[in-house]
């Protein structure tokens, strides 16, 4: 009996009606029991408990959750930038313990090394990845090509000093996707853009992902920004000690219009589920 | 044009040529008016108000060497200082002309004959001693920085050893130069030891002091510098998996630049401080040296000759510090640096 059969007769833990069907897919990333404490003079502080989350190839996930409850801790594990105190993180087959490009970040303020220009920056990310198996002009090609695909052709010798922050976090997706990664993360990657260049770079990021089909974890604080992009939202309770409340899975035909999803029933839906999780389940103690 | 020539203005510090720039492009020419009044002429009048004032004061003091000079005394004793110089470049190629006669001579009367060159050994003068001390300034200042900028960027990437190294830094960081002086002179004199040596041992003493003195700034700067860089900065190169050298060159010292720039600058005013009084006491040839000898010749030029040496301390000492922060905005990131 193989494992998909395995996991279809049995029973789910959760019973919420999302996390029923996601079992055909076979996993391709995979959270297992992932928990991690920081140490703080008032001793070990735990920040996540328990998380455990399967995630199939070219799944585009979002995780949402108030601030403080760990979103960011959970992709930093994935990237390999922390390490889980207990559980751990299987990618395709391998345990994950180190950074690497097949993990690409999208850092939330971008993180544009600001010496270099936006086509320096993916650069020195293809040099370091793609040593020995590009030629130089092979490499040259394939910046340009990852500018192109963020619209950002037109800017690569600029420096980020003198562009915009929608623009520079166009240059840090490309920088990512230059990476040719295996699943991308983003952290809160619109989170410090205004409404309209947010909406903008949204509209790419699901452009780029009907093309490429990446496996996305995006976190986001952001309801519309989860329910429009995503394939699945994972909705995190609060912490300390923070795990995954509740998996919604988003069935919206592709490709998504934001103004023709404005008056849609079902995609109301899906947002006031997300906000009921939010505001009434989870609410703050403090609010 | 006009933009390229403004934006070099400004990088180079010389931004109250500006209006200038822009005046003479006959860009609104009232406003550029006003802001040449402000940015040129109100320093000016601060300038004449200061010698003004310099010129009234020192009338009125009288000491064993007559009376205290006044600005224009010291510009008589620059130009004065001047003409020696030349007199003296005169007496030089002039003994060099003489020699090279002497020696012509001898070998057209026996070709075998043993000639003698000779060094010209006349005394220095003001600007021999300027450069002199430039010189050992920058030595010093060099050797400083090449020792401060490793040790800071370990510093900085192992809070480990920056704990080890602290206490010692932070007892020798106030320790005055003048108490480095002898301890300096001694080993010197007992290490460097070479019958044809390369440098003079008292260039030697000066440097060192002046190393031991500009380092601390430097390397505190440099620390503190590469421990505070942008978190993310470092975890995209982890992510893209760079070397760890690779990692220090690329992003560690890029990202702190600014900050190391601005403790060489430190490091550079320090260094010229201290040399002058290193050379002062310790006779090593330079303003110092100049400073100090004129105060022992007594003369009625004396006082105004101090006096010139002590401007032109100054006016170094401010260009020097130009000089880096020009050389900060062209080779760090950071274009707003030191506004």
């Amino acid at each position: 009996m193989s494992v998909v059969q395995m996991m279809k007769t049995e029973p789910s833990v959760d019973e919420t009606k999302v996390t029923k069907e996601e079992d055909f897919q076979p996993t391709f990333l995979d959270l297992t029991g992932v928990s991690i404490e920081f140490p703080t003079k008032k001793g070990a502080f735990k920040a996540l408990d328990n998380v455990n989350l399967k995630i199939a190839k070219g799944e585009f996930i979002s995780i949402i959750g108030h601030s403080g409850c760990g979103k960011s801790t959970v992709l930093n594990i994935v990237a390999g930038l922390y390490k889980a105190t207990t559980g751990g993180v299987i990618l395709n087959g391998k345990e994950v313990d180190e950074p690497g490009p097949d993990r690409a970040v999208v850092f939330q303020n971008h993180s544009l090394l600001p010496w270099l220009t936006c086509y320096q920056n993916v650069e020195i990310a293809v040099k370091a990845i793609f040593k020995k198996k590009k030629t130089k002009r092979e490499m040259k090609e394939w910046i340009e090509h990852n500018l192109h695909l963020v619209h950002m052709d037109h800017a690569m010798h600029k420096y980020p000093a003198e562009i915009s922050g929608g623009m520079k976090q166009r240059v840090g997706i490309a920088r990512a996707l230059a990476m040719e990664p295996t699943v991308l993360l983003m952290d809160e990657p619109f989170g410090a853009l205004d409404a309209l260049t947010r909406a903008h770079l949204q509209d790419s990021v699901m452009e780029i992902q009907s093309d490429l089909n990446n496996t996305v974890i995006m976190i986001t604080h952001d309801v519309d920004e989860a329910v429009l992009l995503s394939d699945k939202i994972v909705m995190m309770t609060n912490g300390p000690a923070a795990s995954v409340g509740e998996i919604l899975k988003v069935e919206l035909e592709r490709p998504r219009n934001r103004l023709e999803l404005a008056n849609d029933p079902q995609y109301n839906k899906y947002r006031a589920e997300v906000l009921k999780f939010l505001y009434e389940r989870q609410r703050r103690p403090q609010e | 044009m006009k933009t390229k020539i403004i934006n070099t203005l400004e990088m180079t510090g010389l931004s109250w040529m500006v209006p200038v720039v822009r005046l003479s492009t006959g860009e609104n020419p009232r406003e550029q008016l006003s802001e040449i009044m402000t940015v040129i002429g109100l320093p000016l009048l601060a300038i004449a108000a200061f010698l003004f004032l310099w010129a009234g004061a020192a009338s009125q003091v009288k000491t064993s060497l007559g009376e205290l000079p006044g600005p224009s005394q010291v510009w008589e004793q620059t130009q004065g200082l001047y003409e020696e110089h030349v007199a003296e470049r005169e007496k030089e190629e002039a003994f060099y002309e003489r020699q090279e006669e002497r020696n012509a001579k001898k070998l057209a009367i026996n070709p075998d004959a043993e000639i003698k060159v000779r060094e010209y050994t006349g005394r220095d003068t003001f600007f021999d001693q300027i450069w002199t001390s430039l010189g050992t300034v920058f030595t010093g200042f060099l050797i400083g920085a090449l020792i401060a900028i490793p040790i800071g960027v370990a510093c900085g990437l192992s809070d480990k050893l920056y704990g080890a190294i602290s206490p010692l830094v932070q007892i020798f960081k106030p320790v005055s130069p003048l108490a480095w002086l002898p301890i300096v002179t001694m080993v010197v004199s007992a290490v460097y030891i070479s019958d044809d040596p390369m440098f003079e041992k008292s260039f030697i003493t000066s440097a060192i002091t002046v190393t031991l003195c500009s380092l601390w700034p430097t390397l505190i700067n440099t620390a503190v510098a590469v421990a505070s860089i942008d978190k993310d900065l470092i975890n995209v190169g982890r992510v893209i998996r760079l070397h760890w050298v690779t990692q220090v060159f690329k992003i560690a010292i890029p990202a702190s630049l600014p900050m190391i720039f601005t403790g060489l600058r430190i490091s550079l005013g320090i260094g010229w401080m201290v040399l002058i009084a290193a050379e002062m006491l310790a006779q090593n040839p330079g303003l110092g040296k100049f400073v100090w000898d004129e105060f022992q010749n007594g003369s009625s030029d004396s006082l105004g000759r101090i006096m010139v040496a002590v401007l032109a301390i100054g006016l170094i000492g401010f260009l020097l510090d130009w000089l880096m922060l020009t050389l900060q905005k062209v080779l760090s990131h950071d274009k707003n640096a030191g506004r």
